[in-house]
C-alpha cells in the first residue's frame, strides 16, 4: 500500500460524506450561532434542518455500496446506511419539534443545534463503525453532546440534576466498555469486528478474558440502551431534559447505542452467542417487567414514556436472545416503528407542555380530545402503537420480534413479552382515558400557531400508520439492511480502499 | 374471484367512519351515518341471497399477497358458519344507529357514529378473515372502538368497566398470538413454507403436548369473549355501564366472535385436542348456564339482569358446539342469531324503559303495561323469544342444541334443561314484576309509550324473531355444507380415539364392553 495514494484517499472520503456534512454543520450552527445571538435560533434551526437533509441525499447516494473504508475501520453497508438514514430523520423530527420550543424556553440557540448535530454525528459513527475504537468513539461524541443537551435548561434544577445524573453514571458506565474492548483485544488480538467474527471458535470460546470481556461490554451498552439493571438514570433524565432532548434521546441514542450493540453481538460476536444469549434473556426478561411495572404508577407523562422506553428495550433485546434468524431484521423494523411512535408522543407532550412551568402530567391531558380533537386523535394512535394494537407499526414490529424469538425457540420469553403487553396496555390506555373520558386539564395552544410542530405529529402519524399497514418495503429494507452488515462473515469485506 | 364484494363490505363502514368524523356534529351526523350503515345491510343482504348452500367452502373470496415475507396475505372468503353472522352484524349496527339517533347519545355524537362504523368494519373483517394473521389485525380492531363507545358515552363506572373489558381480552387474545406464531413456525419446519393462510394450517403435524398447549392458548382467547364461566367477569360491568347501542353489539356480535373463533379455529386446528376436551367444556358450559340463570334471578337492575342472562345463554351455544355433531353445532350457530335478536332487543328496550325514567331498578317499575301497552306487547314477544317458545326463534336453536347434547353426553342435556327452566323462570317473574301488578310509583302513570322511531327500530326484530322460529330451513340449509365438513375432521380424530380405546381395551379387559364407555375417559386413562 503506497501512502500517498491521492485516488484511494479520495475514493474513501465519499462513502463518509454524510458524515462529514453534519459535522461541518454542527461546527457551523456553532460559529454562526455565535455570531448571530440567541434570538436568531429559529434560523438557526432551519439551517440545522437544511443540512440534514444534505446529508440524507448523501446517505441515499451510497445505498448499495458495500465495504471498508480507512483501514477497515469503517464499515459502509446496507446496515450502516439503515441507521444513518433513521438517525438522520429522527434529527430532523427533533428539530422540527425545537424550533417553537428553543425560543419559548429561552434555549441558547447555537450550542442547542451544534450539539444536536454532534450528538447526530456521534450515533451515525457508531452505525458505521468497522472496529470497536470507532464503536467508542461515537459513543463518546453521542454521549458527551447529550449530557450537555439534557441540561441546557439552565435554570431548572431538575435540568441540572438530569444532566449531572446522566454525566456520571454515563462515564461510569464509558469505563465498563472501554474494559470490555480492552479484554476483548487482548482475547482476541483484534479490534476489528470482522477479525473478531473470524477469531471466535474452538477454544476461544472458553477463554475467560473474551468472557469477561463480553459481560463488561452487555454493561456499558446496558446502560445506554438503559437495561435493567442499569436504568436507574432513565426516569429522572428523561423528565429533567428539554421535551425535545428527551425525544431525540427516547429515538436517537436508542437507534445509536443499538446499532453499536448490534454491530458487536449480533455481528461479530454472533459465534458466541450462546455465551451471552441467556444473559440477554435474563436481562430482557427483566428490563420488560420492571419497566412496565413501574411505568403503571407514573402520574408525569415524561416518566412514563421512559419507562415505556426502558420496557420497549427489553421488547429489543427480545429479538437479540434470539440472535439469529430473522432476529436482525426484527430488531431493525422495531426500531423504526418504534422511532416513529416515540417521536410522534413526545412532539404531542410538546404541543400539551404549558410555557414555562411544565409539569407534563397525565392529569393536563384530561379533556383534551374535546378541546384539541386533532392532537388528542394522534396521541391515541401513538399510545396505541406503544401498546402493539394492530395495524400499527408497534404491533407489526412486536409481531416480527417475537416471531423471530419464537423461531428460535423462545417461546416462554414470548409468553413473558406478551404478557407484559398486557400490563402496558393499561398505562398507555390510562391517558386515552385522560384525554377522552374525564374533564379538566389544561388549555392547549392551537397548532396553527407551531406549523413545525403540527407538521411533526402529522409526519410521524403518517409513518406510524403507513408503515403499520404496509409493512412489507419496511421489513424488506429492514432485514436486507441487515443480512448485509460486514463482518458478519457471511458478506466478503472487500476493502473500499484498492 | 369475489369481484371485491367482501372488501367493499368491510372497508365501506371505515369510509363512512371517516366522512363522519369529518363532519360537524349535528342531526347530518345521524341520517349519514345511517345511511352509510345501510350500504353494507344492502350488500350483506345480497351476499345472503347469492351465498351458494350447497357448497361448504370459502365463496367470494378475494386473496392478495400482503406481507410476503411472513407469507401473510389479504385472504377474505365466507362460508355457511360465518355467513349468517355477517348478515347480523349488519343488521344490529344499523338498528343501533337508528336507535341511538333518537336522544340516547346526546355528547359529541360524530365521534359516536365514527366509532360505531369503525367497530363493524372490526368485526366484518374479523368474520371474513380467511388469514389468521388478518383474522387478528380485525380481532383486536374492534376491542378498540367498543373500549372508546363504553368510556365515553357509558354510565357510572363506565371508565372502570372499560378497561376492565380491554385488559380481559387482551390477555386472551395476546397469548393466542404467540399461539398463532408457534403454529405457523412448525408448519414452516415441517413443510418448508411460510403460510397465515387457515386451510393449510389444518394439515400441521403437531405432538399431542403442543397441540393441548397451542388449544389452551386459542381456547382461553375465544372463552374470555364469550364468555364462558369462569373468565365471565368482565362481561356484567361492561354490559351495564355501555350505552344502549353498545351493550346491544356487544351481546349481540362481540360474544359471538368467540364461539365462532371455537367454529373457526380452535376446534378444527386441533379436532383431537377438542374431542378430549369435551367433557371440560360441557361442564362449563352447564355451569354457565345454571350459574348466570341463578345470578340474574337476583339483580335489582333490569340491564345487568340481562347481561347476566347472556353468561346463560352463551353457555347453551358452547353446549352445542362441544356435542360436535350436526345438530348441536348448527343450534349453536342459530343460537348466536337468536341471541344477538332476543338479547339485542330486551337491551333496546331496557334502555327505552331507562330513557324515561333515568333508573333500571327492577322495583321502581310495575304496571307498566297500563301506560305503555305496546312496549310491554314488544317486550313480551321479545321475553318470550328469550326463553324459547315454540313458534318464535329461540326454540329452534335450543330445540337443536338439546338434541345434540342429548345424542352426545345425556347429563349435560339433563342439567341443561334446568337452565332452560330457570331462564323461564327468571323472564317471567321481571315481566310480572315490572309490567304486571299494580302501578306502584305515580310517575309511571304518565310513562309514554314507543315512539315512531322506537317502534321502527323494534319491528324488524319482532319480524326476524317470528321468520326464525316458523321457517328457519333457508338459514339452516346454508350452514349445514359448512358444519358438516368442519366437523368432518372432528369425526376422523373420533374415530382414532375410538380405535385406540378399542386396541387398549382389548390389550387389557378382553371381555369387557368397551363401546360403554365415553371416549373421553379412555384418554384420561392413558
Amino acid at each position: 500500500m503506497t501512502p500517498f495514494n491521492l485516488a484511494a484517499i479520495n475514493f474513501a472520503w465519499l462513502p463518509i460524506l454524510p458524515l462529514i456534512t453534519v459535522a461541518i454543520a454542527a461546527i457551523t450552527a456553532l460559529l454562526v450561532g455565535v455570531r448571530v445571538g440567541d434570538e436568531e435560533s429559529e434560523g438557526l434551526g432551519w439551517l440545522t434542518l437544511a443540512a440534514l437533509g444534505i446529508a440524507l441525499i448523501f446517505t441515499l447516494g451510497i445505498v448499495g455500496q458495500s465495504g471498508l473504508a480507512f483501514a477497515g475501520s469503517i464499515a459502509i453497508d446496507g446496515f450502516s446506511a439503515f441507521f444513518e438514514i433513521a438517525i438522520l430523520i429522527a434529527a430532523a423530527f427533533t428539530v422540527l419539534m425545537s424550533l417553537d420550543y428553543a425560543d419559548e424556553n429561552r434555549l441558547p440557540g447555537a450550542e442547542y443545534y451544534s450539539l444536536l448535530l454532534f450528538a447526530a454525528l456521534g450515533m451515525m459513527l457508531m452505525a458505521t463503525a468497522g472496529d470497536l475504537i470507532v464503536i467508542f468513539l461515537g459513543l463518546e461524541t453521542m454521549s458527551l453532546a447529550v449530557y450537555v443537551l439534557a441540561g441546557l435548561r439552565r435554570t431548572e434544577p431538575r435540568s441540572n440534576e438530569a444532566a449531572l445524573k446522566y454525566f456520571l453514571l454515563g462515564a461510569f458506565s464509558t469505563g465498563f466498555l472501554l474494559y470490555g474492548i480492552a479484554l476483548i483485544y487482548g482475547a482476541t488480538g483484534t479490534i476489528k469486528l470482522g477479525p473478531i467474527h473470524a477469531a471466535l471458535g474452538g477454544q476461544m470460546m472458553s477463554n475467560r478474558l473474551l468472557l469477561l470481556g463480553l459481560a463488561m461490554m452487555l454493561v456499558g451498552f446496558g446502560f445506554k440502551v438503559a437495561a435493567v439493571p442499569f436504568h436507574m438514570w432513565t426516569p429522572d433524565v428523561y423528565e429533567g431534559a428539554p421535551t425535545p432532548v428527551t425525544a431525540f434521546m427516547a429515538v436517537g441514542v436508542k437507534l445509536g447505542a443499538f446499532a453499536g450493540f448490534l454491530r458487536i453481538f449480533l455481528v461479530a460476536l454472533a459465534p458466541a452467542s450462546s455465551e451471552w444469549s441467556w444473559v440477554l434473556w435474563a436481562v430482557a426478561a427483566l428490563t420488560m417487567t420492571t419497566g412496565n411495572f413501574i411505568a403503571v404508577v407514573q402520574t408525569n407523562i415524561k416518566r412514563m414514556l421512559a419507562y415505556s422506553a426502558i420496557a420497549h428495550a427489553g421488547y429489543i433485546l427480545v429479538g437479540m436472545t434470539a440472535a439469529a434468524g430473522q432476529a436482525g431484521g426484527a430488531i431493525l423494523y422495531y426500531l423504526l416503528a418504534y422511532g416513529f411512535t416515540n417521536l410522534g408522543a413526545f412532539a404531542v407532550v410538546i404541543a400539551v407542555e404549558r410555557r414555562g412551568e411544565a409539569e407534563d402530567l397525565i392529569r393536563d391531558y384530561r379533556g383534551l380530545a374535546t378541546r384539541a380533537p386533532a392532537l388528542a386523535g394522534a396521541m391515541a394512535v401513538f399510545l396505541l402503537s406503544l401498546t402493539g394494537v394492530p395495524p400499527l407499526a408497534g404491533f407489526v414490529g412486536k409481531f416480527y420480534i417475537f416471531s423471530a424469538a419464537v423461531n428460535q425457540g423462545f417461546v416462554w420469553l414470548v409468553v413473558i413479552a406478551v404478557l407484559n403487553s398486557v400490563v402496558s396496555a393499561y398505562y398507555y390506555i390510562s391517558v386515552i382515558v385522560a384525554m377522552y373520558m374525564e374533564e379538566g386539564g389544561v388549555e392547549v395552544a392551537p397548532m396553527s400557531r407551531k406549523p413545525a410542530l403540527a407538521a411533526a405529529i402529522g409526519l410521524a402519524l403518517i409513518a406510524v400508520v403507513l408503515i403499520g399497514i404496509f409493512p412489507q418495503p419496511y421489513i424488506e429494507a429492514a432485514s436486507n439492511a441487515f443480512t448485509s452488515a460486514i463482518g458478519s462473515g457471511a458478506v466478503g469485506a472487500a476493502s473500499l480502499v484498492p | 374471484m369475489g369481484g371485491g364484494l367482501l372488501t367493499a363490505l368491510i372497508f365501506l363502514p371505515l369510509l363512512g367512519a371517516l366522512f363522519v368524523i369529518m363532519q360537524r356534529d349535528g342531526r347530518g351526523v345521524w341520517n349519514s351515518a345511517f345511511i352509510f350503515s345501510l350500504i353494507p345491510l344492502a350488500l350483506s343482504f345480497y351476499l345472503f341471497y347469492a351465498f351458494d348452500p350447497h357448497s361448504a367452502d370459502y365463496q367470494f373470496s378475494e386473496q392478495y399477497a400482503w406481507i410476503p415475507q411472513f407469507g401473510i396475505s389479504y385472504h377474505l372468503g365466507v362460508d355457511g358458519i360465518s355467513l349468517l353472522l355477517v348478515v347480523l352484524t349488519t343488521i344490529l349496527i344499523s338498528l343501533s344507529l337508528l336507535y341511538s339517533g333518537g336522544g340516547d347519545i346526546e355528547v359529541r355524537p360524530r365521534e359516536f357514529c365514527f366509532f360505531i362504523l369503525v367497530l363493524e368494519s372490526g368485526l366484518l373483517g374479523a368474520l371474513l378473515a380467511v388469514d389468521v394473521f388478518l383474522f387478528y389485525v380485525f380481532w383486536e380492531v374492534m376491542l378498540i372502538p367498543m373500549y372508546f363507545l363504553i368510556g365515553i358515552w357509558g354510565h357510572g363506572r363506565r371508565i372502570y368497566a372499560a378497561i376492565k373489558f380491554v385488559l380481559f381480552t387482551m390477555f386472551g387474545s395476546i397469548l393466542m398470538l404467540v399461539a398463532i406464531i408457534y403454529l405457523v413456525y412448525s408448519e414452516h419446519v415441517h413443510f418448508g413454507r411460510l403460510s397465515f393462510d387457515l386451510p393449510l394450517m389444518f394439515q400441521v403435524p403437531l405432538t399431542p403436548a403442543e397441540a393441548r398447549w397451542l388449544f389452551a392458548a386459542f381456547a382461553l382467547a375465544f372463552a374470555i369473549k364469550v364468555p364462558m364461566w369462569p373468565v365471565h367477569t368482565w362481561l356484567p360491568d361492561a354490559h351495564t355501564e355501555a350505552p344502549t347501542a353498545g351493550s346491544v353489539i356487544l351481546a349481540g356480535v362481540m360474544l359471538k366472535m368467540g364461539a365462532y373463533g371455537f367454529l373457526r379455529f380452535a376446534i378444527p386446528l386441533f379436532p383431537g385436542v377438542a374431542v378430549e376436551a369435551t367433557a371440560l367444556f360441557m361442564a362449563l358450559a352447564v355451569v354457565g348456564i345454571i350459574y348466570g340463570a341463578m345470578v340474574a334471578m337476583v339483580q335489582p337492575d333490569l340491564k345487568r339482569l340481562v347481561a347476566y342472562s347472556s353468561v346463560s345463554h352463551l353457555g347453551f351455544v358452547m353446549l352445542g358446539i362441544f356435542a360436535l355433531n350436526v345438530q348441536g353445532v348448527e343450534g349453536a350457530i342459530y343460537q348466536m342469531l337468536n341471541h344477538g335478536i332476543s338479547t339485542g332487543a330486551l337491551f333496546l328496550l331496557v334502555g327505552m324503559i331507562y330513557m324515561r325514567r333515568r333508573t333500571r331498578e327492577i322495583s321502581e317499575f310495575g304496571g307498566l303495561w297500563r301506560s305503555a301497552p305496546v312496549m310491554a306487547a314488544v317486550f313480551m314477544v321479545v321475553m318470550l323469544s328469550s326463553i324459547g317458545l315454540p313458534g318464535l326463534n329461540g326454540f329452534v336453536g335450543e330445540f337443536l342444541i338439546m338434541l345434540g347434547t342429548f345424542l352426545r353426553q345425556w347429563i349435560a342435556a339433563a342439567f341443561a334443561v334446568g337452565g332452560i327452566v330457570l331462564g323461564a323462570l327468571y323472564m317471567l317473574w321481571t315481566y310480572e314484576r315490572v309490567m304486571f301488578g299494580p302501578i306502584t310509583k305515580a310517575v309511571n302513570e304518565t310513562l309514554g309509550d314507543l315512539d315512531a322511531r322506537e317502534i321502527a327500530v323494534l319491528a324488524p326484530v319482532i319480524a326476524l324473531m317470528l321468520f326464525m322460529g316458523l321457517y328457519p330451513r333457508p338459514l339452516l340449509m346454508r350452514m349445514e355444507p359448512s358444519v358438516a365438513k368442519m366437523l368432518a375432521a372432528v369425526h376422523v380424530e373420533e374415530a382414532k380415539l375410538h380405535e385406540e380405546h378399542h386396541s387398549l381395551a382389548r390389550l387389557s379387559i378382553p371381555f369387557g364392553h368397551p363401546e360403554s364407555k365415553p371416549p373421553v375417559r379412555a384418554v384420561a386413562a392413558k
